[in-house]
């Protein structure tokens, strides 16, 4: 996983509340056994028509936006389906931090997972930034995760909390199987026990 | 001793180590595996020359993408077939036992786990899939996972998490006639919003849960994760017990009492405390449909799509305008004057056998309206089986359902079974989301015998006037 550790980008407002995995990667792109090439399919039913030329409308069409590596969005984002092709597809159209006022705890997982940065800031704060991109497109927003922060120069600072373990791994580009694995030993006397206490299992 | 919910007993039993930063790596008694989401994790396995710690406590069976056909021919679509064979490869290569398509046990992955036994009390089951809620049922704690902790649990046995919130849900009384566990669902999310869960696990706790069969139960936690809770739990009892006793899987001679003596042990203690609570009244709940493009869009089949201005919320507002657009919907149609296309029974949620009876109940001696295309997609080779040798096959195939192979199906159209851009289906899955059964289709979630009521009439119709 690559390490995340200050992103400076321009950032775009998609502001749809329940965005849910189905709306982030449709099923038909599920089929895939690879992690890569997802992005172009990234909002697919949003993002192209019937016939699948681009839909100008769409937020994450318009030139100003194209290219943006944060994205500012409604409540409840990534809820539904566990599907890890969302973030995938996600960091692949080439997005590393996502802020909402809420996640759905799947998403939210596999996208620290994935060297993907989610960020819950209040309501209120949200919808700042919401109407800051939406007024300035070519703004530059800072995410540093050592400092915990959201700033545009000295415009505003916004701060987040992150969970201390998640930081760990995301700032290092930490492989947390490999982590575990040195705790075999652990894991093989916990396993031991239960055996024994609850030789059905 | 602080008194522990259920949630907490079974997490304090899992834990193998804390650390100081609050993170817990805890283990994994049950893990199930389908097409969709492992491949990638078991690539990882390959690339850094690891192995399956625990084959034995690893379950695979492929659901999502099977059709739903006559299953001696070849899959046509070229991308189904390729995972469905990297399955296959898979568990042969890593020794994971399989569900293989021409398997009788062969089903969706949710149905098959409690049905085999491989399910059982007290247990942490994890699976790639949101649905995993569903073996809450059995006062397990289970959860979907994405699939790099896919690949985590298969190297290790174990997930590095953080402790969830408690939340409990009560249902008080008797539920009325032609009221089901999927009305009562329903109606708990359109309670707590489609993220009021978040960051919980949810306890369903009251009569109405106890008097609930395993397949009801199942339903109902099945759909936890549509209110944004990871899972959902219901305290083992007799009927528990009774479902499992004599399953393959399940715990025999000596090992079945020392399990029942164990699950035993497994509710809430008096006082337990929880971050938060919702209570309701079984006799206020009635047949239930959702109208919008999130689980939480529901209302009673008695009453009227909503309006904008129903709703205090301004982004809710907008969301709403959206989804009446997207659903086709005027604001004030009476839910029973909406017609639909297509009738959808199946799915992790409701294609247990109890929930075919139901639907043959409706349908026994009618027929299906015309113009409408209505399938049954049974949750396993073995609720097929069942179904047919009980006649519930017969009196659906009479009234002019289509009768099809087990798997995921239209619950969200990995396969063929999808609908056209446009058309409008009663289903009894578990989500309608834009574009979920279809791009542009319509969905509405009901029960299996709401469903075979819309199946009969042609449009959404209160099973209580059949």
């Amino acid at each position: 996983m690559e390490a995340f550790t200050k992103l400076s980008a321009r950032a775009a407002p998609l502001n749809m509340i329940n965005i849910d995995t189905d709306i982030i990667i449709p099923k038909q792109f599920l089929k895939t056994v690879k992690r890569t090439g997802l992005g172009v399919s990234a909002f697919y039913n949003l993002r192209y028509d019937d016939q699948g030329a681009e839909n100008p409308d769409f937020i994450l069409n318009k030139p100003e936006y194209k290219g943006a590596e944060i994205l500012i969005t409604g409540e409840n984002f990534g809820c539904g389906s566990s599907r890890e092709h969302a973030p995938w597809a996600i960091l692949d159209m080439g997005i590393r931090c996502i802020i909402s006022s809420s996640f759905a705890d799947i998403f939210f997982n596999n996208s620290f997972k994935n060297g993907i940065l989610p960020i819950e800031l209040p309501q209120k704060q949200v919808d700042a930034l919401m109407k800051e991109v939406s007024d300035n497109p070519d703004a530059i927003i800072e995410v540093d995760l050592k400092k915990q922060t959201i700033t545009r120069g000295n415009k505003f600072s916004y701060s987040f909390n992150v969970d201390p373990f998640r930081k760990r791994c995301l700032l290092g580009g930490l492989d947390d199987i490999g982590l575990t694995m040195q705790k075999n030993n652990v894991i093989s006397e916990f396993e031991k026990n239960r055996n024994t206490d609850k030789p059905w299992i | 001793m602080e008194p522990r919910t259920l949630y907490q007993k079974i997490w304090d039993d899992h834990v193998i180590e804390q650390s100081d930063d609050g993170t817990c790596l805890i283990y994994i008694d049950r893990h199930l595996v389908h097409e969709v989401t492992s491949p990638q994790a078991f690539e990882g396995l390959r690339m850094a020359g690891r192995k399956v710690r625990k084959v034995e406590n690893t379950l695979a069976v492929m659901d999502h993408n099977v059709p739903t056909t006559d299953r001696s021919k070849p899959i046509e679509e070229k991308d189904s077939r390729i995972q469905i064979e990297t399955l296959r490869q898979n568990c042969e290569e890593f020794g994971v036992q399989l569900f293989d398509l021409l398997d009788s046990r062969q089903g969706i992955v949710h149905i098959v786990g409690p049905e085999q036994g491989f399910t059982q009390p007290g247990m942490t089951i994890v699976c790639g899939d949101s649905h995993t809620s569903t073996h809450g049922a059995f006062g397990a704690l289970a959860f979907g996972i994405g699939t790099s902790e896919v690949e985590h649990v298969l190297a290790t046995q174990t997930l590095i998490q953080s402790p969830a919130k408690n939340m409990r849900v009560t249902v008080n009384g008797d539920l009325p006639v032609g009221v089901t566990a999927k009305d009562m669902i329903l109606v708990i999310i359109g309670k707590m919003g489609t993220a009021g869960g978040t960051g919980h696990v949810i306890e369903y706790h009251g009569d109405a849960f106890k008097a609930l069969s395993m397949d009801g139960r199942m339903t109902v936690c099945n759909m936890s994760i549509e209110g944004g809770a990871r899972a959902g739990l219901i305290a083992p009892d007799e009927t528990t017990f009774k479902y499992l006793k004599g399953r393959p899987m399940a715990p025999q001679g000596a090992d079945w009492d020392k399990a029942i003596a164990y699950w035993k042990t497994l509710f809430s203690d008096e006082g337990a405390a929880y971050d938060k609570e919702i209570v309701i009244d079984a006799s206020t709940i009635t047949p239930t449909v959702t109208w919008g493009t999130t689980p939480e869009d529901v209302v009673s089949i008695t009453g009227k799509v909503p309006a904008p201005s129903d709703f205090d919320d301004p982004n809710k507002q907008e969301s709403v305008k959206r989804m009446l657009d997207y659903m086709g919907l005027t604001a004030g149609t009476k839910i029973q004057d909406i017609a639909i296309d297509k009738v959808f029974v199946g799915s992790c949620t409701n294609a247990r056998i109890e929930d075919l009876r139901e639907v043959a109940a409706i349908a026994k001696g009618k027929k299906v309206a015309d113009g409408v295309g209505a399938m049954v997609v049974p949750g396993s080779g073995l609720v097929k089986a069942q179904a047919e040798a009980e006649g519930i096959a017969d009196i659906l195939i009479e009234a002019g359902f289509d009768w099809r192979e087990p798997g995921c199906s239209m619950c969200l159209g990995m396969n063929p079974d999808q609908l056209e851009p446009g058309e409008r289906c009663a289903s009894t899955s578990n989500r309608n989301f834009e574009g979920r059964q279809g791009r542009g289709g319509r969905t509405h979630l009901l029960s299996p015998a709401m469903a075979a009521a819309a199946a009969i009439t042609g449009k959404l119709t209160d099973v209580r006037d059949l």
